[in-house]
């Protein structure tokens, strides 16, 4: 087994998911099958590869900008505050309410 | 022109040439439209809601994560059920100012996780051609208005074959662009590094003439590339004679080896037909190699997933969305919330993210994954050097019936085989109908070419499918 119903709870905290019993059992047994399957990436052999997370970090083309281009640090109008707090579920004094986090 | 033809059955561009000779007008359009959703949706059931809009314009069909001003944007999702964009994602800007309005919004799978459609936490949507089977997805809806004459042209996304999929069931035109040739400003996030938007249309034509509208650099994206936009339209004129195009052997090799379903009999001989028909047309055909295509599945559901559990962690039932007010500390309120609002595929997919970025398994799971990922695009660059275009199956299958795949998510992930790897390694990719099984169900053409050269795409495409019929042909409803 390469995935175990105590590591499925363990992680689902970490995502902050709650899962009854029956999702436990259900996604235990999906997972492990995914993760089998998974298992072959090991034949392949990246002994001297880089990892890649971003595709434009490699060059496929003769361009002056690659990889993430940020906008120029000007000002300029953001959201309002009522339109960035009007899907809140609960506001309070143009903050964001959530419930107690200190006791 | 055939007159005869109701104007919802006609192309965009064929609307467009009729308003511009004055045979037609906006209000004809949006009647003969109407009256179409009235007589087919409760069968389709392709969108997730409608548009009131007081302004007047060509009406487009949206998927339902792309966010719009003012108009609920949920993701077929009951944790955004609630939720209003305070603003247009940079491609609904685009549409806006080219004289287009949005008559709705498109059912899919919730958060775009799903090959099937039967993931939206609203109901599934039917394929047109069979009411039994599934339009494929996730953009399903999107694919399904667009087949059923609904819409006459629709936007989707697609982070591994999500425009592509449901376009070949269904029998319609699906691009996938190049990584960083459409903005994804207001698209709500699935998996960054693979999301690009697409449209789907009734024709080649109407996707060239969408792709030069919602193409282009935009600061609000960072990863999109400021690079010139070519005249899709214009590259329609040109003819193929000597194009080189590549057939990957590993893509007809697929055996039913495991959970892996084989490359299915009538799909193969389509597309053996459809190579046929590119080489009467000049184009030079040959066998070529993309040695780590058995990994991308595996890699695309490490990498998708990793960058899935990261993006969705921003619904907590803090900023928007639904929250469960029952829970007494923030801890149990995310927890009671995302339990409540995800369905079971998001919930899956998180936590698979979670576990293969966790401490202890990040390195074995996500990093290899990544230099998979490296490999797979190895392989495209070093066939781009010799070919123009890949030429490949867009899916192993036709449509498959609901609930066929549904308990059994790897199966479900498997159905992706051909299309991932064109969003692992970043390129343009075009499905176009190429066939229709006994059963008559839509088969469809995949043609993939180098990064930024949509225009090959496009090219290719409208040569084939001016040399043929499949995309005339409409389904019986």
């Amino acid at each position: 087994m390469i995935i175990s119903k105590d590591d499925v709870q363990k992680v689902a905290n970490l995502a902050r998911i709650e899962l009854n019993q029956e999702e436990l059992n259900l996604f235990s047994g999906q997972l492990e099958s995914v993760l089998e399957f998974i298992e072959k990436l090991k034949k392949a052999d990246v002994s001297s590869i880089q990892p890649m997370s971003h595709i434009l970090d490699i060059q496929w083309f003769d361009c002056a900008h690659h990889g993430n281009v940020l906008r120029a640090d000007v000002l300029r109008e953001s959201l309002p505050n009522a339109l960035a707090l009007k899907n809140a579920p609960e506001s309070l004094k143009g903050h964001f309410r959530v419930p107690k986090v200190i006791e | 022109m055939p007159a005869e033809k109701p104007l919802y059955a006609l192309t965009g561009l064929e609307l467009l040439g009729l308003i511009k000779q004055k045979k037609t007008g906006i209000a004809d359009i949006l009647e003969s439209q109407s009256l179409r959703t009235k007589a087919v949706e409760e069968k389709v059931k392709a969108f997730a809601r409608f548009t009131d809009n007081t302004a007047s314009g060509i009406p487009i069909a949206v998927k339902d994560n792309i966010c719009i001003q003012g108009q609920p944007t949920t993701c077929a999702s009951k944790i955004l059920e609630n939720f209003i964009p305070p603003y247009d994602a940079t491609v609904i800007q685009r549409l806006k100012k080219a004289g287009f309005i949005i008559q709705g919004q498109t059912n899919m799978d919730e958060f775009a996780f799903g090959s099937s459609c039967e993931n939206s936490a609203f109901f599934p949507t039917r394929n047109p051609w069979n009411p039994d089977c599934v339009p494929g997805g996730s953009s399903g809806g999107s694919a399904a208005a667009v087949a059923a004459d609904e819409a006459i042209w629709a936007l989707g996304s697609d982070t591994g074959g999500s425009i592509r999929q449901p376009a070949s069931f269904c029998g319609v035109v699906g691009l996938k662009p190049t990584y960083g040739r459409v903005s994804r400003y207001g698209l709500i996030a699935f998996a960054s590094s693979l999301d690009q938007i697409g449209p789907l249309t009734k024709d080649v034509r109407d996707s060239a003439y969408l792709t030069n509208i919602i193409s282009g650099y935009d600061p609000n994206d960072s990863t999109s590339l400021n690079l010139p936009v070519g005249d899709y339209l214009k590259s329609l004129e040109k003819d193929i004679k000597g194009i080189k195009i590549g057939v990957p052997k590993e893509y007809f090799s697929l055996s039913g080896d495991g959970e892996l379903e084989g490359l299915d009999r009538e799909v193969k001989e389509a597309v053996r037909e459809a190579i046929a028909q590119l080489r009467k047309l000049g184009a030079e055909v040959s066998e070529v190699s993309l040695p780590h295509t058995e990994y991308a599945v595996a890699v695309y559901y490490i990498v998708a997933t990793a960058e899935a559990s990261s993006n969705l962690a921003r619904f907590d039932g803090v900023q928007y969305g639904l929250r469960v007010r029952s829970a007494d500390n923030l801890i149990a309120m995310y927890k009671k919330t995302r339990q409540a609002g995800f369905g079971p595929e998001a919930k899956r997919r998180i936590i698979l993210g979670t576990y293969v970025l966790s401490h202890g398994y990040y390195e074995a799971y996500y990093v290899r994954a990544l230099k998979v990922r490296a490999l797979i695009a190895r392989d495209f660059t070093e066939v781009f050097k010799e070919y123009d275009c890949i030429v490949t199956p867009t899916s192993p299958t036709t449509a498959f019936r609901l609930g066929e795949k549904l308990e059994n998510p790897l199966a479900m992930y498997l159905s992706d085989v051909y299309t991932i790897s064109a969003n692992l390694a970043g390129v343009p990719a075009i499905s176009v109908p190429c066939g229709s099984s006994k059963a008559g169900l839509p088969i469809g053409l995949q043609i993939t070419a180098k990064a930024f050269d949509e225009e090959m795409l496009f090219r290719v495409a409208y040569n084939y499918e001016q040399a043929t019929l499949w995309h005339k042909m409409k389904p019986n409803l």
